[in-house]
């Protein structure tokens, strides 16, 4: 039995349960003419404590998952539990549990930012003197005070964010859903919000937390979770996802275009590399790589055997995996590619099923 | 599974109000902020009372009210109860607007009472109609309208009126949750108001009509609310068929068409709203 980090944890049903806790969802979308399946029987579980991120590009089933899960939603099968409360029989439990920070921010653009976090500790049947005093709570909290009385659409994008945000803490839910939270924010906002969540997860707050931002997932989830066209691709840490990938990797760029299939002959056969399949030229941007599995020397190797054959590099570079690189190898296609899939392609993924 | 402490009270009745109360707070709070809106809430139905009381009036005449004050008498019961249909757009534009910009994912992932959204919307945008109606009756005396059976009566027109619009806000709230967005919930809202309004007996006497139109008009709901209203105020009523039931029971007609609305309509915008999504 896994250790219950929460001290109230044993108002939460049995001891030791994860905290969100979901099996074979299914979800099937039915247009005029398509039907799609949104989640195509996803299992999840996030102990109690830790971030879960949920990584896929537009349209894998993030945001259905997480309609699921918050109770906006009834899955066609499977089920659910968030602190142990099924979320389609017990759904009132789990919204006075939960708080859920949507892809858009979901607060009154005419209302003042004061106004907002104080209908929304109403409707969690706070009484008007308890809103009053958790909006001020917040507002300080999130470095909102000077702009509490201004309306929010005069509010920049990040300001609008970290209301939304505030307002799903109202309730000090022990579980939190971020969708999509820091989508189109500027890098100076995205930051203020990942601290946000830092000092969520710091007091015991159990995250999920959906983004297409490989960066997002790295930074901020214990362990992560792949999904593309509704089915777990891969799960594990950051880590082990990018082990699945190989190593450390060396990143060439040469000066003269018509030396890179050269350059690219030399360097495999200086560093040894036996399968052709593990490194990619690209002839346009002049860039090459290959696998360094003895890291910097291999780095020292490169450099010699260039500047003996004459070649002169650009730059160069050695560079662990990113998550880009797992999402690549896993599903043929970028993470951030937000082309809508054909339908054929989303009866076969184009990338290898891995099982974690 | 074991019982929680956390477990919040179930909705209530109590929480159903307060909920409903809340949001409708939001509603009117909502309203000044948008000033075009107030504005054309007002203006339009000002300019419809200036323009039939001034261009049409004279050419429309009153079947057994001879005089040039008889048109404007007659024209203020239509022109509330035209004012008080349109309320529909409000609604629908309202939530529509909501489920577009995430607001309604927000409340339904909230443990507040389900009806409250509708409900609140509703119960403001009826105050809200109050108010365009205290102005359209400063604007009725000022062109020469009057109520002629004493205050009490009158009051009771203006409570059959404001019971329409808040019939009507429910259709509004099921065309609001069933668009795809603010623009055609504006434009679904009202395209069908414009008929149902001018087929009606709330700016053309019905005995002024084509016969075969007669019947649809003096049972048309719209002409049940202006009748009942020009009953209660005193004010020329012409019927083509005067021994008719519209006739002679406007204010029971008026509410029977109130009741069967909201019978209807309510509970498909609620059974809507629990199954709705944003996306």
């Amino acid at each position: 039995m896994a250790p219950n980090h929460s001290p109230a944890g044993i108002q939460e049903g049995a001891a030791g349960m994860a905290a969100i806790e979901a099996t074979g969802l299914v979800k099937t979308f039915r247009t005029r003419k398509t039907t799609v399946k949104a989640l195509d029987g996803i299992d999840l579980e996030v102990p109690e404590g830790s971030v879960l991120g949920l990584l896929g590009p537009n349209g894998a089933g993030k945001t259905t998952a997480v309609r699921v899960l918050t109770t906006l939603m009834a899955p066609d099968a499977g089920t659910a539990r968030v602190l142990g409360h099924d979320v389609v029989k017990e759904a009132d439990t789990v919204r006075a549990l939960v708080g859920l920070s949507g892809q858009y921010a979901a607060v009154d653009e005419l209302l003042t930012g004061r106004e907002n976090l104080w209908m929304f500790g109403r409707l969690y049947q706070l009484s008007s003197q308890q809103a009053k005093q958790r909006a001020e709570e917040l507002l300080d909290t999130f470095d909102l005070t000077d702009t509490a009385d201004r309306i929010l659409k005069t509010y920049s994008g990040g300001m609008r964010r970290r209301l939304d945000l505030a307002g799903s803490l109202i309730a000090h839910p022990k579980v939190l859903f971020l969708d999509e939270p820091t989508t189109g924010l500027d890098p100076r906002s995205r930051l203020d919000l990942w601290q946000i969540i830092r000092d969520r997860v710091s007091e015991g707050v159990t995250i999920l937390l959906t983004t297409q931002y490989l960066e997002e997932a790295d930074e901020l989830a214990d362990s992560i979770v792949v999904v593309d066209h509704g089915s777990v691709i891969a799960r594990g840490t950051a880590d082990e996802l990018k082990n699945k990938v190989g190593g450390e990797r060396i990143e060439v760029i040469v000066q003269d275009q018509d030396e890179t299939y050269r350059a690219l002959e030399l360097l495999t056969a200086a560093l040894e590399v036996t399968d052709p399949e593990a490194t990619t030229l690209d002839k346009h941007s002049k860039r090459l790589t290959l696998p360094a599995p003895g890291g910097s020397s291999a780095l020292v190797e490169v450099i010699r055997t260039l500047d003996g054959a004459g070649i002169r590099i650009a730059d160069i570079g050695l560079r662990r995996p990113t998550l880009d690189d797992v999402f690549l190898t896993l599903t043929g296609h970028a993470a951030d590619n937000v082309e809508p899939v054909s339908d054929e392609a989303a009866g076969k993924p184009a990338g290898k099923k891995v099982e974690a | 599974m074991s019982a929680t402490d956390t477990q919040v009270k179930q909705n209530s009745s109590g929480q159903a109000v307060t909920d409903a109360g809340i949001l409708a707070w939001r509603t009117l709070k909502r309203i000044p902020r948008t000033p075009d809106m107030l504005i054309y809430a007002t203006i339009q139905p000002i300019m419809f009372v200036l323009l039939f009381a001034y261009v049409f009036g004279n050419a429309i005449p009153i079947p057994g009210f001879p005089g040039p004050r008889a048109y404007r008498e007659f024209l203020m019961a239509g022109i509330f109860a035209q004012t008080m249909a349109f309320a529909v757009a409000s609604a629908s534009v309202g939530l529509a607007d909501d489920m577009a910009k995430g607001l309604i994912d927000r409340f339904r992932s909230l443990p507040m009472a389900r009806s409250a959204v509708i409900a609140g919307r509703v119960i403001g945008d009826v105050v809200f109609n109050a108010f365009v109606m205290l102005v359209m009756v400063i604007c009725g005396f000022i062109v020469g309208w009057r109520w002629h059976k004493g205050f009490g009566q009158a009051l009771a027109a203006f409570a059959i009126l404001l019971l329409f619009a808040f019939a009507m806000l429910w259709v509004g709230a099921l065309i609001g949750l069933s668009v795809s967005s603010a623009e055609v919930a504006a434009s679904a809202g009202l395209i069908w108001l414009f008929p149902l309004t001018f087929l009606s007996n709330a700016f053309v006497p019905t005995p002024n009509l084509p016969s075969g139109l007669q019947p649809i008009a003096e049972w048309n709901p719209i002409s049940s609310i202006v009748a009942a209203c020009r009953h209660l105020f005193g004010n020329p009523s012409p019927f083509a068929s005067p021994d008719g039931f519209p006739a002679q029971h406007p204010v029971w007609l008026s509410l029977i068409w109130c009741t069967a609305i909201i019978a209807v309509f309510a509970p498909l915008a609620v059974r809507k709203y629990r199954s709705s999504t944003a996306h």
